[in-house]
This record gives C-alpha cells, sequence and structure tokens, in this order.
C-alpha cells in the first residue's frame, strides 16, 4: 500500500544479481516449513525480502473422486494443530450438499463448543509455547535460553497456565469429537454425538479456572506491549484491510456469520456478505517466486486490495464481544488505537490473548446450555452439488468450496486457508521490519530473529501439522557479487551459533560468532 | 468332554461335530482364528491364509481343513503370528488403506485383525495403486482401493443372492474385483441394497451411501474390545458402521 513504500519495493530487487542472498530457512516457531529470503548489496542495504512457503498441499487434488462425506475427516488431516477449523468448515460446506441451511440447535451448538475448545487450545499454543519466549525475553535474549524450556525455567507459573489452557482446550475437543486431534464429531448435516451431562460436568469442573488463566494472560500481554508502547506500536506495522466474519449486530464471531471487510482506518469496504459469493469479493493473484496464492479484495484491486485476517482483524473489525470480561479487554484494545485500528504486529498476541479470554468465557456459557444434551442430531434435505464453508480459525479466516457430482463424489475443490489469506500482509510486515531494522546491519541472528518476531505475531500455519520448535539446523551464507561465500553462520539443533570460516583448504572450520 | 469328538487348540480342548471344520469348531467354542474371507454362511474359501494354522507340523487353512479327534493344533503362537502380520502388511501396501480418514475405521475387520495379530506399520513399501470409486448405484458405493479379494461379495451374491453381480477378473498381482453389467458400473448391475453381497464386505470397500462416521468414536464396533471377543463385521451387521 502506498503508505508503506518499502511493502512493494522490496518485494523485488530492480537488479538481483550479485547481490547478498540471506536466507532464514527454516523459520522456527511455527507452524509447518517455510523460509524467508533476504537480498542485500555490498553497503548491506536491504534490496528485497519474501516470505516464501516451501510446502505443497495437494489436498484439492488428491479429493478429487473421493465421496463427499469423506471430507470433514480427510480434509482435516491439512493440519495438526487447528484441525477443527477445517473439519468444520469442510462440514458447513457438506451441510449444503446434503440440503441443510440450518442444524439443530444442539447439533450448532456442539459444533460451536468444539470450536472454542480448539480455538482455546491454538492459541494457548501458540501464545505460550511459540511467542512468549520473545516477548518475555526480548527478540536478542541467547538463542538457546529463547524458548519454551527458558520460559518453563524462568517463569514456571506462566509455562503451566500455557499447557493447562492447551489441554483444556484439548479436552473440550475430545468430549465434542471423540479424539483430541482428527476426531469425527461433525457430519453432514449435524453432529454424531451430543453431551453427556458426566462430560458436560468433566469441563465445568475447570472453566472458571481456565476464563482465570485467560484474564491472566490477557493482562501480562497487554502490560508487555504498552510497557514499550513506541517501539511495539511500530515494530511490523503495516496499515492493512481487514477481513473476518461478524455477527448480524457486528460482533465478534468464529464460527458462522458474514463477511465484513474494512480500510485501515476502520471505514467499511462490505459488510455481512454471504460468504457463498466469496469468489465475487475477493480474488486470488499468482506470483512468480511463491507457490501460495495472493488474495485480494476484488473491487480494490491486488495492489491495494490485499488483507488481513486472524485476531488482530476479527478484534478491530467486530462491534463487541458478546462475553462480558472479553469485550471489557476489547475496550482497553481498542483506546489503545486512539480512533484507529491497531496495525501493530505485536498488537495481533494481545488480540490473540483476548479472544483466548473470550473461548474459555463462551465455553462456560454453553456449557450451562441444556440444548448441548439434546438428542436431535441430524437433519437432511435435498442434495445439492455446491457448498462453501466458511469458519474463522485461529489464524483466521478459512474457505472451504466444494463441487460435486451426480453420484456424490468430489468434482472440485478450493481451500484458502487462512495462512494464504494473510501471505502479503506477513510479507508486508516483514519487508517493514527488514526496511526499519536490518536495513544497513551486518546480519546477526538477533536482527534475523526480528524478521521471525514479525512472521510468529500472525501464527502462521505455513502447511501442516509439522513443527519447527527453535531447534531447527540453520544456516546463513553471504555471498558477494562474484558468487564468492564471504561468510558463514551456522545455528545447530541445539540452538548454538556458530561462524563457519572457510580455510585455505576449503574446509570449514568452526570459529567463534 | 468326549475326547473322541475334540481337538486340542493351543492347548484347549475344543469340541466338534462330525463335518466341522476347524475353524467351525473352534467359533463355535469361543475360541478366535483371525480370519478374513471366511464367513459361516458361506463355502469355505481358504484363500486369504490369515487363519492358517500347525497340525502335526504341517500348515492348513483351519477354515478348510476338517476337525479330527486328537489333532494338536497350533494357532497362537510367534511364528504363525508373525507370518500372519507379514500377509496382513502385504494386503495393507497392496491396495490403498488409508485408516485415519476411512469411515470404515474402528469397524473394519481388516484393520480389527491386524491389532489382533499385532501388526502396528505397513512394513512394506506402499503399491499405491490407482483405482476407482464406483459411486453409480443410488444406495451404495464401491470404493475398489480398499477391495483385498476376498471374494466374500462374489460368493454371497451367486451363492445367496443367486444374482452374480460380482467376479475377479485378471490373474495373480493383475486380479481385481470386478461387476457384471453392461458399463461395469454398479449402478448398471442387478444388485441391491437389500442382498446379502451388501453386507458381507469385511473392509470398506462395499459401503452404504448414509450413515458415513454416524457412530462416535469410542463406540464403535473394535472400539473397546479387540476382534476375538466382537466377531467378525458380517456377524455384527446393523452395528458395525463407523
Amino acid at each position: 500500500m502506498h503508505r508503506h513504500p518499502e511493502v512493494a519495493r522490496l518485494e523485488t530487487a530492480p537488479q538481483p544479481a550479485g547481490l547478498k542472498r540471506i536466507a532464514i530457512d527454516p523459520l522456527t516457531r511455527v507452524e509447518g516449513h517455510g523460509k524467508v529470503t533476504l537480498l542485500q548489496d555490498a553497503e548491506h542495504r536491504i534490496q528485497q525480502a519474501r516470505l516464501h512457503i516451501v510446502e505443497f498441499r495437494g489436498f484439492e487434488k488428491f479429493i478429487q473422486g473421493r465421496p463427499y462425506w469423506e471430507l470433514p475427516v480427510m480434509v482435516q488431516r491439512l493440519c495438526g494443530i487447528c484441525p477443527v477449523s477445517h473439519h468444520l468448515a469442510a462440514a458447513k460446506a457438506t451441510d449444503q450438499l446434503v440440503g441443510v441451511d440450518q442444524l439443530t440447535p444442539t447439533a450448532e451448538k456442539v459444533r460451536r463448543l468444539m470450536h472454542l475448545g480448539q480455538t482455546l487450545q491454538s492459541h494457548a499454543l501458540h501464545f505460550f509455547h511459540l511467542s512468549s519466549p520473545d516477548l518475555l525475553f526480548g527478540f536478542d535474549d541467547a538463542v538457546a535460553h529463547r524458548n519454551i524450556v527458558g520460559v518453563i525455567q524462568d517463569h514456571p507459573e506462566i509455562a503451566k497456565q500455557g499447557v493447562l489452557l492447551r489441554k483444556y482446550g484439548q479436552e473440550v475437543i475430545r468430549v465434542t469429537s471423540g479424539k483430541r486431534i482428527h476426531g469425527t464429531g461433525a457430519i453432514p448435516g449435524g453432529v454424531n454425538k451430543a453431551l453427556t451431562a458426566a462430560e458436560r460436568d468433566y469441563l465445568l469442573a475447570d472453566v472458571e479456572q481456565m476464563i482465570a488463566w485467560g484474564e491472566t494472560a490477557v493482562q501480562l500481554m497487554k502490560r508487555v506491549f504498552l510497557s514499550n508502547a513506541d517501539y511495539h506500536y511500530r515494530f511490523g506495522a503495516v496499515d492493512a484491510n481487514t477481513l473476518s466474519l461478524v455477527g448480524p449486530d457486528g460482533a465478534f464471531e468464529l464460527y458462522h456469520g458474514g463477511l465484513r471487510a474494512r480500510d485501515p482506518d476502520g471505514g467499511e469496504i462490505f459488510d455481512y456478505q454471504d460468504y457463498r459469493q466469496y469468489e465475487e469479493l475477493l480474488r486470488e493473484e499468482i506470483k512468480p517466486w511463491s507457490y501460495m496464492k495472493f488474495p485480494f479484495i476484488a473491487s480494490l484491486g491486488p495492489a491495494r486490495g490485499w488483507y488481513r485476517v486472524g485476531p488482530l482483524a476479527r478484534v478491530n473489525n467486530c462491534e463487541r464481544f458478546a462475553t462480558p470480561l472479553a469485550e471489557q479487554e476489547r475496550e482497553d484494545f481498542r483506546a489503545a488505537g486512539e480512533g484507529r485500528p491497531l496495525q501493530a504486529a505485536l498488537a495481533t498476541h494481545w488480540a490473540r490473548l483476548i479472544e483466548l479470554l473470550y473461548c474459555a468465557e463462551g465455553i462456560q456459557e454453553l456449557l450451562h446450555d441444556p440444548d448441548l444434551l439434546g438428542t436431535d442430531l441430524l437433519v437432511s434435505g435435498e442434495r445439492r452439488s455446491r457448498g462453501i464453508g466458511v469458519v474463522e480459525a485461529p489464524r483466521g479466516t478459512l474457505f472451504h468450496h466444494y463441487e460435486i457430482d451426480e453420484d456424490g463424489l468430489v468434482r472440485k475443490a478450493n481451500l484458502i486457508v487462512s495462512t494464504t489469506n494473510n501471505n502479503q500482509a506477513m510479507n508486508a510486515s516483514i519487508r517493514q521490519v527488514a526496511a526499519h531494522y536490518l536495513d544497513g546491519h551486518e546480519l546477526t541472528e538477533p536482527l534475523l530473529n526480528h524478521i521471525e518476531v514479525a512472521i510468529r505475531a500472525y501464527d502462521p500455519c505455513l502447511s501442516c501439522a509439522t513443527h519447527a520448535m527453535g531447534r531447527m539446523p540453520l544456516e546463513l551464507e553471504l555471498v558477494d557479487a562474484a558468487g564468492c561465500c564471504l561468510d558463514r553462520l551456522y545455528k545447530g539443533p541445539d540452538g548454538r551459533v556458530e561462524r563457519l570460516v572457510e580455510g585455505a583448504d576449503g574446509a570449514l572450520v568452526g570459529g567463534g560468532a | 468332554m468326549n475326547l473322541a469328538n475334540s481337538f486340542r487348540l493351543d492347548g484347549r480342548e475344543i469340541p466338534f461335530q462330525p463335518g466341522q471344520t476347524l475353524m467351525d469348531a473352534a467359533l463355535a467354542a469361543g475360541a478366535y482364528i483371525p480370519h478374513l474371507c471366511h464367513n459361516p454362511e458361506l463355502a469355505p474359501h481358504g484363500s486369504c491364509r490369515v487363519c492358517v494354522v500347525r497340525v502335526g507340523g504341517r500348515l492348513v487353512s483351519a477354515c478348510t481343513a476338517p476337525a479330527a479327534a486328537g489333532l494338536e493344533v497350533a494357532s497362537d503362537t510367534p511364528d504363525i503370528q508373525a507370518s500372519r502380520r507379514a500377509i496382513l502388511q502385504m494386503l495393507f501396501v497392496e491396495g490403498n488403506h488409508i485408516c485415519p480418514a476411512c469411515e470404515k475405521t474402528g469397524a473394519c475387520q481388516l484393520q480389527a485383525v491386524a491389532y489382533y495379530v499385532g501388526m502396528l506399520e505397513p512394513h512394506f513399501t506402499h503399491f499405491f495403486p490407482r483405482r476407482d470409486v464406483d459411486a453409480s448405484h443410488p444406495d451404495y458405493v464401491i470404493d475398489f482401493n480398499r477391495c483385498i479379494l476376498c471374494e466374500l461379495c462374489v460368493r454371497a451374491s451367486r451363492d445367496l443372492d443367486g444374482k452374480h453381480v460380482f467376479a475377479i477378473s485378471g490373474r495373480g498381482i493383475d486380479s481385481r474385483l470386478v461387476i457384471e453389467s453392461p458399463t461395469g458400473k454398479l449402478g448398471d448391475s442387478a444388485f441391491a441394497a437389500t442382498d446379502r453381497a451388501a453386507h458381507v464386505c469385511p473392509v470398506g470397500a462395499i459401503l452404504p451411501k448414509r450413515g458415513a462416521y454416524s457412530v462416535p468414536i469410542g463406540q464403535r464396533l473394535y472400539d473397546r474390545e479387540p476382534i476375538s471377543q466382537v466377531g467378525d463385521v458380517a456377524a455384527n451387521e446393523g452395528r458395525a458402521r463407523s
């Protein structure tokens, strides 16, 4: 966008030949595999910064020819962190395939409970396990310490809360779908089980504690953010359009609603649009350097129409939360924006934890609803050939679109996952960080971690189920214009960074870094 | 117990009626010998080789070997279980058995027998054959990816339904299940949902089109007890669907 000239300028270096290429490969403490490449000139000026996703998903292809009723169970295998999102998005699409527009109250509430449980666990995992080391210890903390083990050592109570919040969310998923990961609860037209009174009571026993810990986590993040407000407002901040589902009254919504898009100042682009019309609202651009598409708002075009999804977008986009504590926190969050939606990358953590609190409160509210123990689980209708299901996954808006033939076999599938929606926003944030913090410097591990911190704020799920927990080996090379290797840094599986210098005989020699 | 009409299976005395096979007598006595192609409603077939036992130093299929007084039959021994595991491992890689997403998981005889004999990984290189799904019938779907060529549907259609809807075509590794109809499609055959052939498949190859995943995890056929306690899929028809 024009407010951030570096976003467009750093996409493609005008003369890449002879520039040093630095790769952060793989990115650590994110879900899945990805890398960042930077091109620097001889004066260390950043000329290009790109986020690449190096995995191939292939699901859209290999589910062709499969029966539609397999979709919610099969497609959730895309991911091991938030499979429930794919399970529910596919289930909502297959509801339409079996001619159902309205589930029974029991079925809808069991699905909503499952979704709240998974958003709770996914947010807890991301904040406590993946991101809190950067926020508690600083971006330049020793790499061997800047991880979940360091958090356990220095802040055992915080680490414990993270683990137990996640466990609680996983238990909600197990009770509603049969398994903590990859269950079968949602089926076309409803669910295969409700809760028993014993299951409800089991979950009720700990829910107050989860709300209390959720509240503590929001306060912690708010303190961290506001304690160094000037820096945090600027770091990775890019003005972006926002996209999310909202309820009919503009309330925060994760499971079902209409699509709302707003500009960086909070002005309406469209509101409460039927997501089954998503193809008219959104388009996807392909760039030659990335396997991941770049979606944009059709009416604005690719240059101005890219947008952000996920916690920051959702909390900025909604008018209110339906639960009291989360709503109170949203008001503080909104006030921090001083009349504008907050655009800071690290405000995403704050928004994410407000959502976590909302999930805990929402679970408690649902557990007191007698419909959750109902017996009316399934409805059916007249078969249709097209189904489009959309939910707000932990990481943002998730689209599943299926078309089937008259025998019920999948003819066509299109998935736009949350991280794809955030593709350009993440690229914009890393270019902002590269331009403001790396430009003109010789690159060091802490500086490179600034790039990763910006990416982590988005909690990208770079594809599915694979985890890089800050312990993946990493090698950085500086190559001069003539192609000679000037410098080589190696980060080992133990997190130790070594400078590898090429000796006279060509062998690599470890040196102090 | 009349020892004149009994044999010993893994040291346990098993009574039998004249004309019974080792399998018939063992199952009647509540002793489980793992099997896939056997169904007491149909003539013994002896093709899957999972029920092979050792009798007097010879390996025989329990579903075809006649019971005889005084036989010493070994079934649950390390070497026999190892050969059963190998047979199952070959079956798993020969087709496309994607248990995690399969609607039959938890209620599948192939899976349950594999667990029973301690097969926990496929071991051999997957063939990943390209096979079709035939969803042309209004009530039933056939996923050829999961067919193990046990011929239960072939025999049930021929011997119980009198229809000859199914047959095995080709030889050796090229053997495949085919459908007797002008197009080769199930929808154009004489197959009906009420056929016995619709209710004997031990795997997820022949399935009704409605009701997938409707039994919650934890309540599926083999979720709580092993197949040695629960029995075959066909014997539990009606609650076998996952």
